[in-house]
């Protein structure tokens, strides 16, 4: 999965669909894990990273992240490569 | 250097919740870098909001319906421009775009100077002719069918599922989920607006727009897009935002070459899931939204201008993405000694 082209990301977490028009509100840790997903990190990298950095078990990051990539596709922020 | 100061007369004062083009489009044009201007707003009604805003019409002036005639129309024009001396007009209602395109003759015999669709262009792109215009320019469109009695509305269901869009043939849509609702706004519409009532395949998406110009030639001058954020009961846009939408452009730019269109336009389309864009409807001037693509970077209105002027204007090239509008509501304050003088006078 990548990020669709033109995909804006401010530095609030506050996310703009040129396309489409429509926006979205990331909190941090959204906002940081999609902006790894754009520099084209894999899921392991950013299991590595994310559980390097905070208190969280590997099986609650893989339910969230999981989770939070699907809301990204359903709303096409992410794309088939 | 010095910049000429033309009298433009634009009609469409009414900025209520159905708000017509004329306030945004005088908005444009005080806002031109080409030229100053002084305007001659035209009504209708004596409570067009238009007429009591500040800085939005230097002098108004009531004219008739297009439903009493053109001559009635034409002579108020031809004595409006014997004090005048009007160099531009922008009609801004589908209502009244017949009588103005027929009567170019007419308003070049007053020196009165306009940028308006053809004959063809404006007949061709009718609501009840969508289907047609859709094969002819190889544009996905919605079925349709034009219905002429109520007595038509129980075969709908050979044809469509529902629900189904019930249009009048200028304004108003509904969305009617059985043949009793169609009926209702049968009725409701041909009353109102007369015949034929319209009914359309229902296409589920997202509704998003094209403001264009087009100079006559097959070049578009401007393109912006827009995706409606709020929208009233009535359909219209109470916010709105810019898109950096390729295809919808490309669709615009397509259809701007091959019917070669002449003046500004409107194109409502609807992008359903799959991402396929159907037209819904092409309105044939100017809509109200026009100044969110002023601001954007594209001040349609001057360039009409200068098209009607015969002077080359190059295309816009780039506008801002993510660009919002939001209107509001206000009331304004008049004088019942306005209200006097427009309604005895037909002028103020």
């Amino acid at each position: 999965m990548k990020l669709k082209k033109n995909i804006a990301i401010s530095e609030t977490g506050f996310v703009f669909d040129p396309n489409s028009g429509d926006s979205y509100s990331l909190n941090s840790i959204g906002k940081e894990i999609l902006e790894l997903v754009k520099l084209g990190k894999s899921k392991s990298d950013i299991s590595f990273h994310i559980l390097n950095k905070y208190d969280a078990d590997e099986f609650t990051f893989e339910r969230n992240y999981d989770d939070f990539i699907d809301m990204l596709k359903h709303h096409k922020i992410l794309e088939n490569e | 250097m010095n910049k000429p100061k033309y009298t433009i007369a634009v009609t469409g004062l009414n900025n209520t919740d159905n708000p017509g083009p004329g306030v945004p489009v005088i908005r444009a044009l005080r806002s031109a870098k080409s030229f100053d201007v002084r305007i001659i707003g035209l009504v209708y009604e004596n409570l067009e909001p238009g007429i009591y805003m500040e800085n939005v019409a230097d002098k108004v002036y009531q004219i008739p319906y297009p439903s009493v005639g053109s001559e009635a129309l034409l002579n108020r024009i031809e004595y409006i421009n014997s004090i005048e001396n009007i160099d531009f007009l922008i009609p801004n209602f589908d209502a009244e775009l017949f009588t103005f395109i027929t009567s170019q003759a007419k308003l070049e015999s007053l020196n009165i100077k306009s940028f308006l669709p053809t004959k063809l262009q404006f007949e061709e792109r009718e609501k009840e002719k969508l289907v047609e215009f859709g094969e002819k320019y190889n544009i996905k469109v919605p079925k349709s069918k034009s219905l002429t009695s109520v007595n038509d509305i129980s075969k709908l269901r050979d044809d469509f599922d529902y629900p189904v869009l019930v249009k009048g043939k200028f304004y108003d849509a509904y969305i009617a989920y059985n043949s009793e609702q169609v009926i209702g706004h049968f009725n409701k519409i041909s009353s109102k607006w007369g015949l034929p009532v319209i009914i359309q395949e229902f296409i589920k998406g997202t509704e998003v727009n094209v403001i264009a110009l087009g100079d006559g030639r097959g070049n578009t001058i401007a393109a912006v897009p827009m995706r409606k954020q709020y929208i009233t009961d009535k359909g219209k846009a109470w916010g709105g935002i810019t898109l950096g939408d390729e295809t919808m452009l490309d669709i615009t730019c397509k259809l701007i070459k091959n019917t070669k269109w002449r003046g500004g336009m409107e194109l409502e389309l609807i992008k359903n899931n799959e991402g396929d864009y159907y037209l819904i409807e092409i309105n044939p001037r100017i809509p109200a939204w026009v100044y969110l693509a002023v601001e954007a970077g594209q001040n349609i209105p001057e360039a009409l201008i200068k098209l009607a002027n015969d002077e080359d204007v190059p295309p816009f090239t780039k506008y801002d993405i993510g660009k919002m509008f939001v209107r509001y509501s206000y009331d304004l304050i008049a004088d019942i000694s306005q209200f006097e003088k427009l309604s005895i006078t037909g002028e103020l």
